[in-house]
């Protein structure tokens, strides 16, 4: 590590930002603190950050909004802080090009996983292609097209292979219906999420334990999917 | 005493009324003695005052008669279109009630009071219209003259020989707050009618001419100048009522006065209310029924009905009464209500009828003890022309016929049969057949039959035979026997009949009031009420009915019967009844051109109107009835929107426990994780290093606990919040497997290990259900199952496919449920088990609103084997999504 990681928290609630600050700061982060949606984009453009955490909620304007404008020149990695209930919100930040989300309230330890995993994925963007994929029980040859769930060779279809090599490529970071159909079945079956549970639920039977209590597979009620993350 | 206060209850009285003055319109009236006296120029000219004083003022109808000087004030006034009629070819035009009361102004003028209508209006009388202004809000500048007050009608008329139509009630006048008389001296009058300055029209030429007399116009004035200062001499004694100056009260007197059909009546009823005017008393207008008595002639009734509205107008109070003597039951009735004079017509009729039928001025005279009778005489000319005509029974020529035919039958039998027939006992077969002839038809048939029965006796059986002539004198004497003693068996009888059919209409009547009121008492709410009420009249009336409710600034049509149409106009007229409280429509006053009349349904207050589109016009005798109808079911009505409003207090009062319930509840298992969460925080602040490292954790992990506590219980709170406040499902098509997948995860540290079976049945389809919601639905009732159960027993999931539903169960092998009815589990707040465990009981309540939301049914029971099972149901909604093979998409 060259330098420590910068954090931006893009707040409006002062003890939330102490908090974050507070908790961050021990693990290492650098922090620095935007209030608004205009100073936030004011203080990205000055002093470009390494992840952003972004309140949906903002006084004077959307976080949907600030995540749109920043993706048109930048790859940051983001994470939106949203109440529950707000799922809609939510999807919309993701399929705009935010990376995660945390529920309010949530721990330190919640959080850290899901910036590391983001950080993660940004890396490898660029990074080399590898020939074995894995996370949790489930392990892919990506040149063999193999996969083995707990040591047991798994015979899938085509469309489940792919479905779980973008799961696991991106593993820990969750998946909104919107992006899993798009990139599985091509765009014009971006509303058709009746076809995405269908196919979750027939890998789930054949990689899980017991496909009613996936450990691998998780469901993100409301927003997409999540596949468990190698190191939790 | 040496200082008079004044009465309480007056006082009283006089704030009310000051009160309703204060926020009510006020009614100006320019009052003159004649046309030409120059009201319509006054009021103009005040009228331009006004409106130079900032006042909004328009004239709504004024009538220049084309005289220069008053067009002149008209000028730059705002004056409302008038609206146009096409009546029978000619197009007239009048005052536009519907635009002024759009136009809304502060002060309207309007011409000529006692002004009739052009017909589509909706009143009758220009009057009306005023009254209906006044109760908008809008204050009314108007003219009138003398001769058209009704109660000075007569007198008017009698003064010049020129009878007035146009009259305006008394109360009209005594509804105005303030009265200016418009006055000119005789000389100037008549020189302005010299000079062509006063409008008269064409027609009127010649009764004008009559009219405009010297004389005439003394008396007219000295009327109006003296119906003037009794309003001044009213106000000076209000002024004293409350300041108390004199003890010259009032007396307390109370004139009755008797009404009969007779068109004397009339003037018997005007004459009262001068008196009772002058002596500022109460006075009452009383009819006497007499049910034995014949029923009066269709057009006796309606005179009736006319003269006791025209009493009712002038400000009387109608009191009908009913008894088997005039004079005992208006006396009686005189003596319990306090009653002081009683007015009666001189007779008109000759003395002999005094003689049969006993004198109802000399019964009341003697009768009245310290009652003062005054004896009116009736008007000149028309000394009662009653109307004989009483109802045609029908069949009288068959009568006649039938009559005949046994008077023929009576002389056979008594011709052929000598030897069995005395000629004693054929005078008995002739009176047989006037009895049968009587009871059944009417009795002029039954005269018939006696005068036939007379003639064939002559002439068959009084010597000389089969001649007329008659031998023996004595004989006349049989014949007028014969004749009398038949005239008075069809009278006898005819009476009995009549009191029968009377009997019989009553028995009726009261049979359909009483179904009505049984119905009514079974009726659950206001529609139900108005259901009845028109299924009931629309039977008893035979005519389409409908009732109506008053809603926010329109009526609602509550029930009808099929055949009624209620258009626009029918609405105006139930409008207009609920508004005012008084019938409108088809045979009314108001907005006679309606097909429909209305009704109020009025008991305390008004609820509602009935309206009915007769066939004919309605008799005053169904009228009466209607209106007994309309009580009864204004009284129901009225009951059952007492009920509705007791019973939403009821549910308010419910919910307001429960709210309180759910505060006290809410409170502490909100305040027992923050008051952990503060006294740990708080040592760990203060305590500094004193604080060991091991207590150090166990404060920090009990602080995430509460806090993880605390989370679950609002989140709980917001579901419950919104699914009170009618949560929109968002449905979509999921797996159930999904759903307990999402439900377990979010439960996993709760579950920490316990195993959970899922068996979910293969032809289990995709149900359509809110994949945010109804994972809720699972985790309230796993973690219920958690809480109530100990760590080794196993919770199960089982699905299945129903009769078109999804049927879920969820089942542990706990305790099972302690509540006796499983039903009171799903209400919140309340707990299945030990009170030590935490929640505040909305879990259950959580997950029966979701699956009710969704279409479902939630219920609870004890398995046989131990434990709780709660199961679930969804509804299929419409059909799956099919997903295409893979083999056609790739």
């Amino acid at each position: 590590m060259n330098s420590r990681t910068r954090v931006l928290v893009v707040e409006d609630e002062a003890p939330m930002r102490k908090f974050l600050r507070t908790a961050l700061s021990t693990h290492d982060f650098e922090v620095y603190e935007a209030e608004t949606a205009s100073e936030a984009m004011e203080r990205i453009t000055t002093q470009p950050p390494d992840i952003v955490l972004l309140d949906l909620g903002l006084p004077d304007g959307d976080g949907i909004e600030i995540t749109k404008k920043l993706r048109e020149w930048s790859k940051v990695p983001i994470i939106v802080l949203s109440a529950r209930g707000l799922e809609s919100d939510k999807v919309q930040a993701l399929d705009a090009g935010a990376d995660d989300y945390v529920t309010k309230p949530f721990g330190v330890g919640e959080l850290l996983a899901r910036m590391r995993v983001a950080m993660r994925h940004r890396g490898e963007a660029v990074g080399e292609v590898k020939q074995l994929i894995s996370a949790g029980d489930v392990v892919i040859d990506l040149a063999r097209r193999e996969v083995k769930a707990r040591g047991n060779d798994v015979k899938l279809t085509p469309i489940e292979y792919r479905l779980l090599v973008m799961l696991v490529k991106n593993a820990g970071k969750v998946l909104t219906h919107r992006q899993l159909l798009v990139e599985v079945w091509g765009a014009a079956y971006a509303n058709q999420t009746h076809y995405l549970r269908v196919y979750t639920a027939q890998l789930r039977r054949k990689i899980e334990v017991d496909a009613a209590q996936p450990k691998n597979l998780l469901t993100e009620s409301g927003v997409g999917y999540r596949f468990r993350a190698p190191e939790s | 005493m040496d200082e008079e206060r004044p009465d309480p209850d007056r006082l009283l009285t006089r704030l009310q009324r000051d009160e309703e003055k204060s926020n009510r319109a006020t009614l100006k009236v320019y009052f003159g003695f004649a046309p030409g006296v120059g009201k319509t120029y006054t009021m103009l000219q005040s009228a331009r005052r006004l409106r130079d004083e900032g006042v909004d003022v328009v004239v709504g109808y004024v009538e220049t008669h084309g005289r220069a000087e008053t067009s002149a004030l008209l000028d730059g006034m705002e004056v409302l279109p008038r609206r146009a009629v096409h009546y029978r070819g000619t197009r007239l035009e009048d005052f536009d009630l519907e635009a002024a009361l759009v136009r809304r102004p502060k002060v309207l003028l309007v011409d000529e009071l006692p002004h009739t209508n052009a017909p589509e209006g909706r009143h009758a009388k220009r009057w009306q219209d005023v009254f209906d202004l006044l109760d908008a809000g809008i204050d009314v500048h108007t003219t009138l003259n003398v001769q058209h007050i009704e109660s000075l009608n007569d007198v008017v008329a009698r003064i010049t020989g020129v009878p007035v139509r146009e009259t305006v009630p008394d109360a009209v006048l005594e509804r105005a707050d303030e009265i200016e008389l418009v006055d000119i001296s005789l000389e100037d009058l008549l020189a302005r009618l010299r000079d062509g300055k006063v409008y008269v029209p064409e027609q009127a030429n010649r009764a004008a001419s009559n009219f405009f007399n010297y004389g005439n116009l003394l008396a007219l004035r000295e009327l109006a100048l003296r119906r003037t200062a009794d309003r001044v001499d009213a106000e000076v004694r209000s002024y004293r009522e409350t300041h108390a100056i004199t003890n010259a009260w009032a007396t307390n007197e109370r004139l009755l006065v008797a009404v009969g059909p007779s068109p004397s009546s009339a003037r018997l009823i005007r004459a009262t209310k001068r008196m009772a005017t002058r002596l500022k008393a109460h006075w009452l207008a009383v009819y006497v029924e007499l049910p034995a008595a014949r029923p009066l002639a269709e057009a006796d009734r309606q005179r009736l009905e006319a003269q006791l509205r025209l009493a009712e107008s002038l400000g009387a109070e109608i009191v009908r009464l009913t008894g088997t003597r005039v004079s005992d039951a208006m006396l009686d009735y005189a003596r319990r209500h306090d009653i002081t004079r009683i007015i009666l017509g001189k007779p008109t009729h000759s003395r002999w009828r005094d003689l049969y039928r006993g004198s109802l001025l000399d019964e009341v005279v003697r009768g009245s003890g310290d009652i003062d009778v005054l004896i009116i005489s009736g008007e000149e000319g028309t000394a009662a022309p009653r109307d004989d005509k009483r109802p045609r029974e029908p069949g009288q020529w068959l009568g006649v016929f039938t009559g005949l035919i046994l008077v023929a039958t009576a002389t056979a039998l008594g011709w052929l049969g000598p030897a069995f027939f005395d000629a004693v006992d054929v005078v008995m077969l002739y009176l047989l057949a006037v009895v049968i002839t009587a009871t059944r038809f009417s009795r002029r048939a039954s005269l018939v039959t006696a005068a036939l029965a007379v003639i064939g006796y002559d002439f068959f059986f009084v010597p000389p035979l089969l001649t007329f002539a008659v031998a023996d004198a004595r004989h006349w004497l049989t014949f007028a026997m014969l004749f009398g003693v038949g005239a008075m068996i069809s009278t006898l009888t005819q009476r009995i009949r009549r009191q029968a059919l009377d009997a019989r209409a009553r028995e009726e009547r009261n049979a359909s009031l009483y179904v009505l009121a049984r119905e009514l008492g079974g009726a659950t709410d206001a529609d139900d009420a108005a259901r009845i009420v028109t299924a009931q009249l629309s039977t008893i009336f035979e005519s389409p009915t409908a009732v109506l409710y008053p809603t926010e600034g329109a009526v609602r049509v509550a029930a009808q019967t099929r055949s009624i149409v209620m258009g626009a106009q029918e609405l105006a007229v139930a409008r207009w009844t609920i508004d005012h409280g008084r019938p409108a429509g088809r045979g009314t006053d108001t907005l006679p051109c309606a097909r429909v009349v209305c009704i109020p349904l009025a008991s305390t207050r008004v609820v509602g109107a009935l309206a009915l589109e007769p066939e004919g016009s309605l008799s005053s005798d169904q009228r009466h009835f209607l209106e007994v109808m309309a009580r009864q079911a204004a009284i129901a009505v009225e009951r059952n929107r007492l009920a509705e409003e007791a019973r939403t207090a009821a549910v308010r009062a419910r919910t307001e426990e429960l709210r309180s319930a759910l505060l006290s509840t809410v409170s502490h298992d909100l305040r027992t994780p923050l008051a952990i969460i503060t006294g740990s925080a708080t040592t760990l602040r203060d305590g500094g290093d004193a604080v060991s490292a091991d207590d150090r954790r166990e404060l920090i992990h009990a602080v995430c606990e509460e806090a993880g506590r605390m989370e679950r219980l609002v989140a709980n709170l917001l579901d419950m919040t919104r699914l009170e406040a009618g949560i929109e499902v968002k449905r979509d098509w999921v797996m159930l497997e999904d759903i307990i997948g999402a439900a377990t995860a979010q439960l996993e540290r709760q579950l920490s290990g316990r195993r959970v079976d899922v068996h979910i049945a293969e032809d289990v389809p995709m149900i359509a259900v809110d994949a945010v919601l109804f994972p809720q639905v699972f985790v309230n009732l796993i973690d219920n199952a958690i809480k109530y159960t100990p760590r080794e027993a196993t919770i199960s999931i089982d699905a299945k496919l129903g009769a078109h539903a999804v049927v879920v169960e969820v089942a542990d092998r706990g305790p099972g449920f302690s509540v006796d009815d499983p039903r009171k589990l799903f209400e919140k707040f309340v707990r299945g088990g030990q009170r030590d465990r935490t929640g505040v009981g909305l879990g259950l309540a959580i997950v029966r609103g979701i699956v009710q939301a969704h279409g479902g049914e939630l219920n609870a029971e004890n398995r046989r084997e131990g434990g709780a099972v709660l199961r679930f149901s969804i509804p299929i909604v419409g059909e799956a999504p099919t997903v295409q093979p893979e083999e056609r998409l790739s």
